[in-house]
């Protein structure tokens, strides 16, 4: 439970919110297969631990889940956005992208330092 | 915000596990149905896709495992388990559960209810703002360290003292009352001005007292209690500013006080007035009727103004040395007035339920370790299973919560009913003099000592079985009928238990003896007269009508040949003070011919009718008796009682010798005529001080005591006694009806003596039985664990006998360190107990000796049985067995 673990649980959870804003209310295994898609096929991912990672969203009261039928016909948990999640994601967008901007200074070659 | 959301979500996700679970496996089953239709699309075998699937899942077990961690809070869901699992052992178990609740219910009841007193008594006696601010003021003399104030005494003492924020005095008093149902006598208390102001006591109607109202000239007025208000006035809020007739004098109602106020000396007192006082007598400072009460100032201790006060003392003996002479003066702390008398009963008797819940407790965890001894293998195997050490000793501490639980809730509850019995068992008048009992309850205190001793017993109880574990080695608990060290370890501890449970059991029988040995003495002490068959009655007589001597004289030869006439009664009397009440009301007498410096010869004064001594059945010694004729026209006559005469003659005949007051004024001097053997005047505890009875009909008051002997049982005289008095004279007043015997068996002093008698036997018993399970049950556990040595012993050739022997002889040598060290404690602990103790020592050596041999009976008693059982063993059987 080091630093790392911590860092990628904040991260799926940003991307699984992302996810679901972008396609819509979707079940867990529509959600693992799209992240993947999305990440060009990088990231490897358990698709089990998103589970978890869904079932905290819903406690937080980020998301919300009912049960429905999939394209293919089978039942299956469509989680949609709250309003709460909506707000979330937009706070976590701006947050990621300050960090990854200040962290990209941090890494491309200095320029003129002035 | 939102992580508190979640914390709530799984914390109510606790109760719905069946349905969540369910949802899950649905969920999971789902994603790999959808997850293999994709892959068969994709060109895979449906066992290949399925198997694809999971693995990309990563295993539907681990990701339930993930799930269900997130889902819920693993550390309750945890502990709910091992709450369940406790509760399904101790269900098991259903006789260790039984006996090791009730045992642990009976200690907490005990302290608790105990504790309750204490609380109530102790720690919050006083209903006023600063009660330890509060102090009594006394003077003192040799005879009394807490002698009354005198009128002019006290108004200097208010002048001089630089300690106290306010001084005032108080002084009880009664009144009557015409109501529809006859003359009623009311207790009253007369009150100097700022009495409320230093109690911190506003009235809850109407005003209290003015400066200077307790000054003689002053209009009537009087404050009623809320009780008297309600009582008499229906409660309405019009009653300030009507009339009132106290003994047929009109006062004007200006207050009433509040529901919640107390004062426990005058706990009855239904009106208060103010001093206003009139008469000579009550502006001599000889005259001691007054009760100080004071607020110290900020910031001085009792000791500094017990200093104060004495500095004025001396002041004043110097100045008047007449009246003052010998006349010191304390301060203590108002609290002790008020229950400075029940302190060390409450502390023995917290002592002793302190001892009862100890063992109690002791044998709890001897049970405790018998089974975990007998569940070594059970544990071994888990351990071996894989439950960590931990995780064991989390099990162990649920058992002992769970326990605990159920132990503490049961003793809580009981004594919630327990506390609420003395509002119902003390008599009304004594409640009214501990008016502070009426707060007796669970509050928060109580509580929190409840919690705190059900903490440490939790804590030892969780204590004993992990440190069993950590003794016994996991494996060898595998081993098949394995007896290790671990066996050993636990019986010598056992025995060590069992030794301090009967050392226990000795201090609190021992106790028990003694104060019920006090009691019996108490109870038969020599009174000087003969208490059964006599019943009797008070009366009153309104001043307006027999404020005279003469009127005085007449009613009381008028009641009491009324009452000589009736059908069962052998002969009646009067007396201004009944025996086995008080010492006190005292004179201050001088003897004719004997040099005097002023030195006060203070002896109780009772002024009694002449069949006086002949009804209570007293023993003359010398001299005669007075007789009806000898009153005020005849000259002045005194019987002395056996104590003075050794006092103030001895080696001489009193007969026809003269004292008189102080000044030896001539209308005060009497000669003494008789001398009468020592009857207890002041209380059954109290010792025999010089007494002088002087003939009623030479010293009369309206208000006396009747004493009448009776030839059959007294009690059922007395409705038709008052009866009489009542029919004959509806003017006076007739109250406080009862036997001698009632008011010596139910006195104060009997009433505590017993209480106290009657709770530690009730505790000893309930410890003797305690301890003896306890020897009991470590006596058949060495039985059981020996089982095959007995039986080589018994192959080998030992006779049943030597059998009974070895197993007696183990139980007898545990008693006997038991009792000794019990001895040794209780003969140490007697100390505390002396306070409580009449006629005995702590060290009685026929109470210690009993104590020994019951002790000693019940346990080999109880070690018999598994004596009995060694001593049937079947080497056969003993040797196959294992």
């Amino acid at each position: 439970m080091g630093e790392k673990a911590d860092v990628w649980q904040g991260t799926l959870a940003l991307m699984i919110l992302k996810t679901i804003e972008a396609m819509g209310p979707l079940h867990g295994y529509g959600i693992a297969r799209r992240i993947e898609q999305t990440s060009g096929n990088l990231l490897s991912l358990n698709y089990g631990t998103l589970y978890p990672a869904l079932l905290k969203l819903e406690q937080e009261g980020s998301i919300a889940s009912e049960w429905g039928v999939s394209e293919n016909n089978r039942k299956a948990k469509f989680y949609k956005l709250t309003r709460a999640g909506r707000k979330q994601l937009a706070q976590e967008t701006r947050n990621w992208e300050q960090t990854t901007e200040i962290l990209a200074r941090f890494l491309s070659p200095s320029e003129d330092p002035a | 915000m939102k992580p508190l959301r979640a914390w709530v979500f799984r914390l109510a996700a606790l109760f719905t596990n069946k349905q969540r679970e369910r949802q899950l496996s649905d969920e999971l089953e789902s994603h790999l149905q959808m997850h293999v239709d994709d892959n068969i699309r994709a060109g895979m075998t449906p066992a290949e896709a399925r198997r694809h699937a999971i693995l990309k899942l990563g295993g539907v077990e681990p990701t339930k495992e993930a799930y269900r961690d997130r889902s819920t809070l693993p550390f309750i869901e945890h502990l709910l388990q091992d709450v369940r699992f406790a509760i399904r052992q101790l269900r098991k178990n259903p006789g260790f559960t039984c006996v090791a609740v009730l045992m642990l219910a009976l200690g907490i009841c005990a302290s608790v209810s105990i504790f309750a007193f204490v609380d109530a008594a102790l720690i919050k006696p006083l209903p006023y703002p600063n009660p330890t601010r509060l102090v009594s003021v006394f003077e003192n003399s040799a005879a009394f360290p807490h002698a009354n104030l005198s009128y002019p005494d006290y108004l200097d003492w208010k002048r001089l003292s630089k300690v106290f924020r306010s001084l005032d005095v108080y002084t009880g008093t009664g009144f009557l009352l015409s109501t529809p149902a006859g003359v009623e006598p009311v207790p009253a208390t007369r009150v100097s001005d700022g009495f409320f102001r230093t109690l911190g006591v506003t009235p809850m109607l109407g005003r209290n007292f003015h400066a200077g109202e307790d000054l003689a000239g002053s209009p009537n007025t009087v404050i009623l209690s809320y009780a008297s208000w309600r009582k008499r006035f229906g409660g309405k809020k019009d009653v300030i500013g009507q009339t009132i007739r106290l003994s047929d004098v009109p006062y004007t109602i200006v207050g009433v006080l509040p529901r919640n106020f107390q004062f426990a000396p005058r706990g009855r007192a239904e009106f208060w007035i103010t001093l206003r006082f009139t008469m000579p007598k009550e502006f001599r400072r000889s005259f001691h009727s007054l009760s100080g009460i004071a607020r110290l100032k900020d910031g001085v201790s009792v000791q500094a103004a017990s200093a104060d006060v004495k500095t004025i003392a001396k002041q004043l003996e110097k100045q008047y040395p007449e009246s003052n002479r010998g006349q010191g003066a304390s301060v203590f702390p108002f609290a002790d007035l008020v229950v400075g008398h029940i302190r060390p009963i409450l502390l023995v008797l917290l002592g002793g339920a302190g001892l009862l819940l100890l063992i109690a407790c002791m044998n709890v965890t001897s049970l405790l370790l018998v089974r975990s001894e007998s569940r070594r293998r059970e544990i071994a195997v888990r351990n071996a299973l894989g439950a960590s050490t931990g995780r064991l000793t989390s099990q162990f501490v649920t058992e002992a919560l769970v326990l605990v639980t159920m132990g503490s809730a049961l003793g809580v509850l009981s004594a919630n009913w327990t506390v609420q019995l003395p509002t119902k068992l003390i008599p009304a008048d004594m409640m009214a003099a501990m008016p502070f009992l009426l707060g007796l309850g669970l509050n928060a205190r109580v509580l929190a000592f409840a919690g705190a001793i059900s903490l440490f017993a939790a804590v030892l109880f969780s204590l004993t079985p992990t440190a069993h574990l950590a003794v016994s080695e996991m494996r060898d608990g595998l081993a098949e009928g394995s007896r290790g060290s671990a066996g050993n370890t636990w019986r010598r501890l056992g025995s060590k238990l069992v030794t301090a449970e009967l050392a226990v059991a000795v201090v609190l029988l021992v106790g028990a003896g003694l104060l019920g040995k006090s009691l019996h003495l108490l109870l038969h002490v020599d009174l000087g007269f003969q208490p059964d068959h006599l019943a009797t009655v008070a009366v009153a007589g309104p001043e307006t009508r027999y404020g005279e001597p003469a009127q005085a004289v007449a009613l009381g030869r008028r009641i009491v040949s009324r009452i000589e006439t009736m059908p069962g009664v052998k002969s009646a009397a009067i007396t201004s003070l009944l025996p086995v009440s008080y010492n006190g009301h005292t004179d201050w007498i001088r003897f004719v011919g004997r040099p005097y410096n002023g030195e006060h010869n203070e002896v109780n004064q009772r002024d009694v009718s002449s069949s006086y001594f002949t009804t209570l059945g007293a023993k003359l010694l010398r001299g005669r008796y007075f007789t009806d004729a000898e009153d005020a026209s005849k000259p002045r006559v005194v019987v002395i009682n056996q104590a003075l005469a050794r006092q103030y003659f001895p080696g001489e005949n009193p007969i026809g010798k003269q004292f008189g007051d102080t000044a030896l004024s001539p209308k005060s001097i009497k000669q003494i005529i008789g001398v009468v053997d020592d009857i207890k005047e002041g209380s059954l505890d109290s010792k025999i001080w010089p007494a002088v009875y002087y003939p009623f009909n030479q010293s009369p008051d309206p208000y006396f005591s009747v004493v009448v002997r009776t030839s059959q049982a007294p009690q059922s005289l007395l409705p038709a006694l008052s009866a009489v008095i009542r029919q004959s004279h509806p003017d006076v007043g007739v109250f406080d009806e009862t036997t001698v015997d009632n008011l010596i068996h139910d006195s104060q002093t009997a009433y505590l003596h017993r209480s106290s008698a009657w709770l530690v036997g009730g505790f000893a018993a309930v410890a003797l039985l305690l301890s003896v399970i306890g020897l009991y049950g470590v006596v058949a556990y060495s039985v059981s664990q020996r089982t095959r040595e007995i039986g080589v012993r018994m192959a080998l050739g030992a006779e049943r006998g030597a059998v009974y022997q070895l197993i007696l002889k183990e139980a007898a040598r545990l008693t006997a360190v038991g009792i000794v060290i019990g001895l040794v404690c209780a003969m140490a602990a007697g100390a505390f107990l002396n306070a409580l103790l009449f006629g005995v020592r702590s060290w009685d050596i026929p109470t210690l000796a009993a104590v020994a041999a019951l002790l000693g009976f019940f346990a080999i008693l109880a070690s018999f049985i598994p004596a009995r059982r060694a001593a049937s063993i079947n080497p056969v059987d003993a040797l196959r067995s294992e």
